[in-house]
């Protein structure tokens, strides 16, 4: 789960991570009044959404007067911005962060993370902060400092000053940094994280630091454990079709192309969009209906699926294991009685009972079109869309 | 042979008597698997699907001499469960559950260092050897006995992998699913290792995703120790950067992780990289007879 900018500065202020002074704003009076509020003689105006990349399409706008900074609140509130991680709809801006600025020295990056192959949490640091850390890391690797934790040892304050000096910190600010990324850590672990990101980390004029953005991600595993982080979700940042499916127990992610998919299992569904792809058509979803999957499920799944405006054909692939292929062809009748469906959909039914969850199916509606394996079933499913996208 | 399992293995099960364990038990049951006990706390004393039932594995343990632990308790109760079969004495540990914290699993694997425990999971179907031992939610009635060792990320790709080998009429050695999340225990390496050094397996089949280092860290494994064939599918060529394909760990971030650079390594290391699901069994039966000539 993502979470806004100035929420995620919020919980710094909890963990004495320093942040720049700011107000959050849901209106263009409410701006103008924030940056009065906050005094001095420039304030950043930044639209809150849960994506990176905001600086590069007028996301984030240094006000220089009062007026401007109401101006630019107007004009970024009600809109949606697009950036490279949003997909092309954008996402809504409803609240815009009003924050005092300060004349920055240097810009660093600084970030810690569950690295995959030492299985331990990670910090990672960067004198090249302010960028696309990505571009960092692939252009100049030697730039990139890592800094494993050992589980039970804990953050030493000998790996502080390892990364303090490598960023070229000096007196009092090794020891800020170390405040700092101990209260990082202790976060993380408190509120079971699965990234904390400060890009950049900046040293004012007047040497002290302050994480000058914040992107916090949390574990979904974890989240029953932390209702607090839980309250802080912003559903007009995510996909409407996502939560629906969730709230039905449904693993489904929206894709940009034409053939819906329902599929069980997460490896097999991501095996038949790249099989759709293969073919040559896109997929319009991933979706994993899961393995103790009933007819209720499959119906929302299939509503779901159908939902999507752009789908011109339904790509239905079960591997039938514990679940049974008969069990799945009744829940796929169940929903086509409740649904008015003219697509065409087609069933590959393997495993399990599949010579009788195909006979279920035979004869049915002339656009429900078994198919005997899955390459067939892919081909089939491309044709009847018309192709790619 | 087989690996890691056989029809002497003397399994038992935590959350023995939850709707899960229940469930599974009983078809490993009716599998053959030599399961002698379960464990649930406080119902320690009674009977369970005719076995007894045991407060603490220790208790199991001590009865039984297990040689296996399967486990079918909830996300936030798992990493104990892990630990406390460690701490019995268990040298195979399987954990089925899905949904355990990363936090949680960054522990357990930190405490299992030094100990000679196995641990298979989370969050995958589990492990086979066809018409020995069960240990896992895996349909049984599709495997068949034979010269092919598959080990995967995906459950229901496991099946694919198993299926096609039985209808090339080749069989499965030992299937084991790892699982799909970006902690946990044995990795592709540890299986391929063993499938490298059991007499029974003659060809190995690798189902990989998106997600981690593991593929890459594979494909130099095998290049350097494996001479047995091998075939792998990669899937996530689709998938979209900084999403969660359904399973935790198959995620592309930061440009790391994605299915091309695990192709391609794969290849540059001389194993056979299907392109579609489906011609895994059929790329294996041509491997083998392309050696053998």
């Amino acid at each position: 789960m993502n979470i806004h900018e100035f929420q995620a500065k919020q919980l710094f202020r909890d963990y004495q991570i320093p942040v720049p002074e700011s107000v959050v704003a849901n209106s263009a009076s409410s701006a103008l009044a924030a940056a009065q509020t906050l005094a001095g003689d420039s304030w950043a105006i930044k639209a809150q959404v849960h994506a990176g990349g905001r600086g590069k399409v007028g996301g984030v706008k240094i006000a220089k007067t009062l007026d401007d900074a109401e101006a630019m609140a107007t004009q970024m509130l009600g809109q949606s911005l697009v950036t490279k991680q949003t997909g092309t709809a954008g996402l809504p801006i409803n609240l815009v962060l009003v924050e005092k600025t300060y004349p920055i020295k240097r810009e660093f990056y600084l970030s810690l993370l569950v690295e995959r192959q030492t299985e331990r949490l990670c910090f990672i640091a960067s004198a090249a902060g302010g960028m696309d850390i990505e571009d960092v890391a692939a252009d100049s690797p030697e730039k990139m400092m890592s800094v494993p934790i050992h589980p039970a040892a804990g953050l030493q304050p000998y790996q502080c000053r390892q990364v303090a000096f490598a960023l070229g910190l000096q007196g009092e600010q090794i020891k800020s940094l170390q405040r700092l990324m101990t209260g990082m850590l202790q976060l993380f672990l408190d509120k079971d994280a699965s990234q904390i990101e400060i890009n950049p980390l900046v040293e004012v004029e007047s040497g002290e630091l302050f994480a000058l953005d914040a992107k916090i991600n949390f574990d979904d595993n974890a989240l029953a454990l932390h209702q607090d982080i839980v309250a802080l979700r912003d559903t007009t940042q995510e996909d409407a079709k996502e939560n629906t499916a969730k709230q039905f127990d449904l693993n489904y992610i929206t894709l940009e192309g034409n053939i819906g998919c329902m599929v069980n299992g997460a490896g097999l569904a991501m095996a038949t969009m790249d099989l759709v792809k293969l073919k040559g058509g896109t997929p319009a979803n991933f979706l994993d209906v899961g393995g103790g999957t009933t007819i209720e499920k499959v119906t929302e799944a299939f509503k779901l699926i159908v939902s999507d405006k752009k789908v011109k054909a339904v790509l239905v692939n079960i591997f039938g294991g514990i679940v049974q292929c008969d069990v799945i062809a009744r829940g796929i009748l169940g929903a086509l009685e409740q649904i008015q469906l003219d697509l065409p959909v087609i069933v590959r039914l393997e495993g399990t009972h599949a010579e009788e969850g195909r006979a279920l199916l035979d004869n049915v509606a002339p656009n429900i079109i078994a198919a005997d394996n899955l390459d067939a079933a892919a081909e089939q499913a491309v044709a009847l869309a018309g192709g790619a996208v | 042979m087989s690996i890691l399992i056989d029809q002497h293995t003397k399994v038992i099960c935590q959350g023995f008597t939850g709707k899960q364990g229940s469930f599974h038990a009983q078809h490993a049951l009716d599998y053959g698997t030599k399961l002698l006990a379960g464990v649930t706390p406080g119902r320690g004393g009674s009977e369970h699907l005719g076995l007894p039932v045991f407060n603490t594995v220790q208790q199991a343990y001590a009865a039984t001499q297990a040689d296996a632990s399967v486990i079918y308790v909830p996300p936030f109760f798992a990493a104990d469960a892990i630990l406390e079969a460690v701490d019995a004495g268990i040298k195979l540990i399987v954990c089925i559950t899905e949904g355990i914290p990363v936090l949680h699993m960054l522990r357990v694997k930190a405490a299992m260092t030094g100990s000679d425990a196995l641990l298979i999971g989370p969050n995958c179907p589990g492990i086979i050897t066809p018409n020995a031992c069960k240990i896992g939610i895996m349909p049984g009635s599709i495997h068949f006995p034979g010269s092919i060792g598959i080990v995967s990320r995906s459950g229901t790709l496991t099946y694919e992998a198993v299926h096609q080998t039985t209808q090339q009429g080749l069989g499965q050695s030992t299937c084991v699913g790892i699982g799909g999340d970006p902690i946990h225990g044995m990795n592709f390496i540890d299986v391929i290792s063993r499938l490298q050094a059991d007499e029974q397996t003659q060809g190995i089949i690798m189902v990989g995703e998106i997600g981690g280092s593991e593929e890459e860290e594979a494909a130099a494994y095998i290049q350097a120790h494996v001479t047995k064939p091998v075939v792998a599918y990669i899937t996530g060529l689709t998938a979209p950067a900084g999403k969660r394909m359904g399973h935790a760990g198959a995620i592309v971030t930061g440009g790391k992780g994605t299915a091309e650079g695990k192709v391609t390594a794969l290849q540059a290391a001389g194993v056979e990289v299907v392109s579609s699901p489906s011609m895994m069994g059929v790329a294996m039966q041509e491997l083998l007879v392309s050696r053998k000539v």
